[in-house]
């Protein structure tokens, strides 16, 4: 019986996945490794190991690894959320940022009763706060998708966050 | 989102049809093949819309695609699609970041918001609680007393805020009814350069 020796370097997560010899020059090795088989299984699943070879291919390298890690964003929102992936999570977050915008506005219309003498609040950049009417309406974005609702939508604890 | 993407509805497999009848849709265009009747992307990538293929089809790949629109019923795919596209359009004009770059954009934009907001309802609750301490006149009888009870809607509204506030649904305060306090039925008014209280 052949004794199997133990390779020097194992195959990142992707040649592993694709079944196939990792080469010292592998694209995906440095940002898919051997033990995080999940994040390139997801990003394969919705991308395709082509296109994200692409991708990568197109960026510098020193951004690669960004590159990497907002595509398993995406997959993984996408692999969750089959119908609408990221785009829920940007409507959600848009119609989130329209109503603190208007609770701000009130909020702070009704500072501006008990500091009538003062002079008019301004925001950080110096500039009035918007009224109500100035304000971007809701939807817009979401209205384009048929299903989208409130009732579907309301969970961001969902996406995790990025920053 | 360009226009159009609205247009057709999900229910529509003999535009399929009628599409290979007249052109073939812009993915089966774009693959040199016969749009044949029940093809699956016919529906959703109408020929006048070539970019729109083309952008899912460099982002995804067609297979995806198929695959994807296959695993869901028929009702959704028109929204898969159109999410699809701005996902693969936004990718393309930033191969770094795509729409995760928008996400991140807006998530600190409702994080500032939220502290803003938290920062004015406080200053509100200090001036409310300033007007309470300083209008508060010498206890009289106890029906005198109920009737000056504050209403307490900026810190139940603070409150609302504060439990709503985990990630969860946020849910925007009430609109305020007037703040009935004694003074407001003063004629005299002299507690209108403090606001009257009468709105809050």
């Amino acid at each position: 019986m052949r004794n199997h020796e133990p390779r020097a370097s194992s195959s990142c997560a992707a040649c592993k996945l694709l079944k196939r010899r990792c080469t010292p020059s592998c694209i995906f090795a440095p940002y898919f490794r051997s033990d995080e088989p999940k994040k390139f299984a997801k990003v394969h699943k919705v991308f395709g190991a082509s296109n994200v070879s692409k991708i990568l291919n197109e960026v510098p390298e020193e951004q690669r690894d960004e590159t990497v890690n907002s595509l398993a964003y995406e997959a993984e929102a996408r692999l969750r959320d089959p119908v609408y992936g990221c785009i829920g999570a940007i409507a959600l977050l848009q119609r989130r940022m329209v109503e603190l915008q208007v609770d701000l506005a009130i909020a702070r219309a009704r500072l501006a009763r008990y500091s009538a003498s003062s002079p008019p609040i301004l925001n950080d950049h110096g500039s009035m706060i918007p009224t109500l009417a100035e304000l971007p309406a809701c939807g817009g974005f979401a209205d384009c998708f048929s299903q989208i609702s409130s009732d579907t939508m309301n969970d961001l604890s969902q996406f995790p966050y990025i920053f | 989102m360009p226009d159009g993407f609205c247009v057709y509805s999900p229910c529509t497999e003999k535009m399929a049809s009628s599409s290979s009848y007249n052109s073939p849709c812009a993915a089966c265009k774009f693959l040199r093949r016969k749009c044949m009747p029940g093809c699956i992307f016919a529906p959703y990538f109408p020929p006048e819309e070539p970019q729109k293929f083309a952008n899912v089809h460099k982002i995804f790949g067609a297979s995806n695609v198929t695959k994807l629109l296959n695993e869901l019923p028929p009702h959704q795919r028109e929204d898969a699609v159109n999410s699809l596209a701005y996902e693969a359009e936004a990718r393309v004009r930033d191969p770094v970041y795509g729409c995760v770059g928008a996400i991140s954009f807006l998530q600190r934009q409702v994080q500032r918001l939220q502290k803003e907001l938290d920062a004015a309802n406080s200053d509100l609750i200090h001036y409310a609680c300033s007007e309470i301490t300083t209008a508060l006149p010498a206890p009289p009888g106890p029906s005198s007393i109920q009737s000056m009870a504050p209403r307490q809607r900026p810190i139940d509204h603070y409150d609302r805020i504060g439990m709503g506030n985990e990630g969860g649904y946020y849910e925007a305060p009430a609109i305020p009814t007037p703040y009935n306090l004694p003074w407001n039925d003063n004629p005299s008014g002299e507690n209108n350069a403090a606001g009257g209280g009468s709105n809050m």
